[in-house]
């Protein structure tokens, strides 16, 4: 094994983790239906002709994905090395949070898509969804950086990792 | 709703899972979308190469899928000016709360972090409020 870059180096082999990891995620949003944006505001739909189904994507995720959380805590370090990203856990309810989160549900009420299905959505060649997801980097550049005291918006938050975007 | 579509639906999530437990278990990262896309937009050192191939493995999983169903990906609706309004909305309220639907919604809430059910809790709300107006509201 070469220690840096090269075939069987742990740089490529996380790519490649990287590239399956994704490729699964869009496979599974494309299965639940999240990838169809009428679906979605369907789901939004609470008090018109509700479909209520995409809540258990929701709870088929988690309940995938917290087995892999215990598992990670009880980790010294991943399999391929390195650190984990999420090394505590804030409980710090800010502005910042409570606002974005209702800027992004706006968004999402309006369009019926999200970050994972809008890039998704690219295999489909609509220009629609080429418009959403170049918006949608835009609106991430003008973005400001979290304040020093804010809870980090990638190590933390489940996003990103250790070092974040600051 | 249908047996069917639950199924889908479950089914679908738990792939979703495995997508989260297999960047957490052998990466050490978190998969929430956000973060990644924001990751390549603000390129931290050392941190882009697996974040582009997460993107790559997305966009690719979508043409695998539309190969198995052609309909796998539903018709984008609503007007050009509102998609790129929704788009900046989302970028920009993501990044503020630090995650969205995945990072927040799955990753978060699968930790038990209060921060991302207060997240989760306000943008349903909101989303479900905007569909509300648009559908049901006087304007209509």
């Amino acid at each position: 094994m070469s220690p840096q870059g090269g075939i069987g180096s742990p740089e490529t082999r996380r790519n490649v983790v990287a590239l399956l990891a994704g490729a699964l995620f869009s496979l599974g949003l494309s299965l639940a239906g999240m990838t169809h944006p009428a679906k979605v505001l369907a789901f939004l739909d609470v008090f018109g002709a509700w479909d209520p189904s995409l809540a258990f994507v929701m709870v088929g995720a988690i309940g995938v994905s917290a087995v892999a959380f215990r598992w990670a805590g009880r980790l010294q370090s991943p399999a391929l090395g390195g650190r984990f990203s999420v090394l505590r856990a804030s409980t710090a309810i800010t502005p910042r949070l409570v606002v974005g989160a209702a800027i992004f549900g706006a968004g999402w009420g309006l369009s019926g898509l999200c970050p994972g299905p809008a890039v998704t959505s690219l295999a489909s060649g609509q220009v629609a969804g080429l418009v959403f997801v170049v918006s949608m980097l835009g609106g991430m550049a003008m973005a400001p950086a979290p304040a020093a005291h804010e809870p980090s918006a990638g190590a933390v938050e489940g996003e990103g990792q250790a070092h974040a975007r600051g | 709703m249908n047996l069917g579509s639950l199924a889908e639906a479950l089914g679908g999530g738990a792939l979703i899972g495995l997508a989260v437990a297999l960047l957490l278990l052998i990466n050490g990262r978190v998969a929430g979308i956000s973060g990644i896309l924001d990751g390549l937009v603000h390129a931290a050192e050392g941190e882009w190469g697996w974040r582009a191939m997460f993107v790559v493995g997305l966009v690719g999983g979508g043409f695998v899928a539309r190969a198995v169903a052609p309909n796998a990906i539903g018709v984008i609706g609503g007007s050009l000016p509102t998609l790129a309004v929704a788009g900046v909305l989302v970028g920009l309220g993501t990044r503020l709360a630090g995650g969205c639907t995945s990072g927040h919604g799955v990753c978060g809430i699968s930790r038990g972090s209060l921060r991302s059910i207060v997240a989760t809790g306000t943008f349903m709300a909101v989303a479900a409020g905007v569909v509300f107006l648009v559908r049901h509201g006087a304007a209509q």
